[in-house]
């Protein structure tokens, strides 16, 4: 075990059945009167503290935009999102959530360690709200993705899947109590998709941190999950908020259980429904 | 004793050291060798053109020629060479300055970017030798005419260049400063002015010869000292070996520039934009 109990947040756990983040009846409009576009209409949905939540549906659902609601990325048209009873824009300056976008996002001239202590040293107004001494050791945290001994790579000397890795070590460094992701593995090859799959499994095991995950891949959606939340397009709005039920800690190898298979099919037909 | 151990591999390695010097320089003479013969070549050639037909020297000297004039007129071309450089030095120095916190202003206001950018071209379409008059004109003739022309001929290409630089951040990254609650000066310095650097010296090198050339443009004009003094003093004597030699220290010297900003951005770029292998 790799220090579990400093990388679990620190702010203390409310009853089990909390809320990390309560959206209600969430609208977002862009454009202007004469062009308007709704990319989200009427979203209510709680996500319970600790949760992994999938996000799936068809493109142009509004998943990436509701994502983006949360992390303080995009204006609210209308409803509400709270993240710990707070707004948006209060979790983000307390450090409740951090971002792992599909694309790495490394800063290319700074070396692996250096990318990961990056929120530690930005953000000086933000980090007066929160506790002091309140981050994970970032050679902890690379020891857990599997990078122990690339401190001093640069990113472009390491591989797409190892670049996300150390991605996700960054979001992680500040003990988010939310971690929201955003195809993080899309683009990356199968093989390396799966082992990070099971590797999220891990740290989420690990840390207890809540994540809410999008992704336009049944089985991971399915694999991953606690529950899927089914978006459906024009406009994007809630088509269904389910449970996924298979045992955790779950590997690879249960993806070839009826039972899996079972919740795939289901998944399918939802999506389909929705075109 | 350690006394003992230290001078001795002192003694080892300073022929090792030596010989690693030695060896590097081969290397770079025989990695240069096409371009050293094809210019040796030229040389000869010129040498020999001058040579055979009779050109007399006034109209084209030989290559000999141009090195006795190097001989003969040492003093003259080193007293003049040394206001060119400082002219060709500060005008770099602050036309980038000027166009480096331009450029950081116009990313940061959309507003100053709209009512500034028209008139920085404006005044790049005006002919950096009819600006000269003016300039001798409003600051007389020393050295600030040529600061400010050598300047001004920098000016441009690093503005467009830094502005393109700084708005090459990706949409992610600038998000991702966002969640991090990051202020405008905290992504200004760790997103915004390191992914300009590659955009920076592809136009500080051009500014590196260009910054020269200012230099000598401005001299021309009733100037009493400068490289392009010489040149146009030289010229109506009908001095062309002197002339030949003050154009060639002229290119030298913006060859070495050129060269001085290459080395620094080896040094400090290490990078590779991300995603790339």
């Amino acid at each position: 075990m790799l220090g579990t109990a400093k990388l679990m947040p620190n702010v203390p756990l409310t009853e089990p059945a909390a809320t990390a983040v309560s959206i209600r009846n969430l609208s977002v409009r862009f454009g202007d009167r004469n062009n308007e576009f709704t990319a989200l209409s009427d979203v209510s949905v709680d996500i319970p503290e600790g949760a992994f939540v999938t996000m799936l549906g068809p493109s142009g659902c509004g998943k990436s935009t509701l994502l983006r609601c949360v992390a303080d990325l995009v204006h609210i048209s209308d409803g509400s999102i709270s993240v710990f009873g707070r707004s948006p824009q209060e979790a983000r300056q307390s450090r409740d959530f951090a971002f792992v976008f599909q694309d790495a996002t490394l800063l290319p001239w700074r070396n692996v360690i250096d990318n990961v202590r990056l929120p530690l040293e930005v953000g000086k107004h933000a980090q007066k709200h929160t506790m002091p001494g309140n981050y994970a050791d970032p050679h902890e945290l690379l020891a857990m993705v599997g990078l122990k001994g690339r401190e001093n790579s640069l990113p472009h000397e390491l591989s797409g899947g190892m670049r996300q890795r150390v991605a996700i070590a960054r979001a992680l460094i500040t003990r988010p109590r939310i971690l929201l992701m955003d195809e993080p593995f899309g683009a990356l090859d199968e093989i390396t998709r799966d082992r990070l799959n099971e590797e999220l499994l891990r740290v989420w095991q690990e840390t207890g941190t809540t994540i809410l995950f999008v992704t336009h891949s049944i089985p991971e959606a399915a694999f991953l999950g606690q529950n899927v939340l089914m978006l459906q397009a024009h406009p994007g709005r809630v088509k269904e908020f389910m449970k996924v039920d298979l045992p955790f800690p779950r590997s690879l190898a249960v993806r070839d259980t009826v039972e899996f298979i079972g919740v795939t099919a289901h998944l399918r037909r939802l999506l389909e429904e929705c075109l | 004793m350690s006394h003992v151990v230290s001078s001795t591999t002192k003694t080892d390695a300073a022929p090792d050291r030596k010989i690693a010097l030695l060896d590097a320089t081969a290397g770079v003479l025989v990695k240069h060798m096409p371009a050293i013969a094809a210019a040796v070549g030229l040389v000869v050639l010129w040498q020999f053109v001058v040579w055979f037909f009779k050109i007399p020297t006034f109209m084209a000297p030989s290559p000999v020629d141009v090195a006795y004039a190097f001989r003969d007129n040492a003093g003259i071309l080193w007293t003049n060479m040394l206001p060119t450089i400082l002219e060709a030095f500060l005008g770099f120095v602050f036309g980038n300055l000027v166009a480096i916190l331009l450029a950081i202003w116009f990313v940061h206001s959309a507003t100053a970017e709209k009512a500034f950018y028209p008139i920085a071209v404006f005044i790049k379409a005006i002919p950096i030798i009819a600006l000269a008059p003016i300039l001798v004109l409003i600051f007389g003739n020393g050295l600030a005419p040529k600061i400010i022309i050598a300047g001004l001929i920098c000016f441009f290409p690093t503005l467009v260049n830094m502005v393109q630089g700084l708005k090459s951040a990706s949409p992610a990254m600038l998000d991702l400063m966002r969640v991090l609650s990051a202020s405008n000066t905290e992504i200004l310095w760790k997103v915004r002015l390191p992914s300009s650097m590659p955009f920076l010296f592809a136009a500080l090198k051009i500014a590196a010869t260009s910054s020269v050339m200012g230099a000598i443009v401005a001299e021309w004009i009733g100037s009493s000292f400068g490289l392009g003094a010489l040149i146009i003093e030289a010229t109506y004597n009908f001095r062309s070996p002197l002339l030949y030699a003050t154009v060639v220290i002229a290119a030298v010297l913006a060859v070495v520039l050129f060269f001085i900003v290459s080395v620094i951005e080896a040094r400090m770029i290490r990078w590779k934009p991300a995603g790339s292998h």
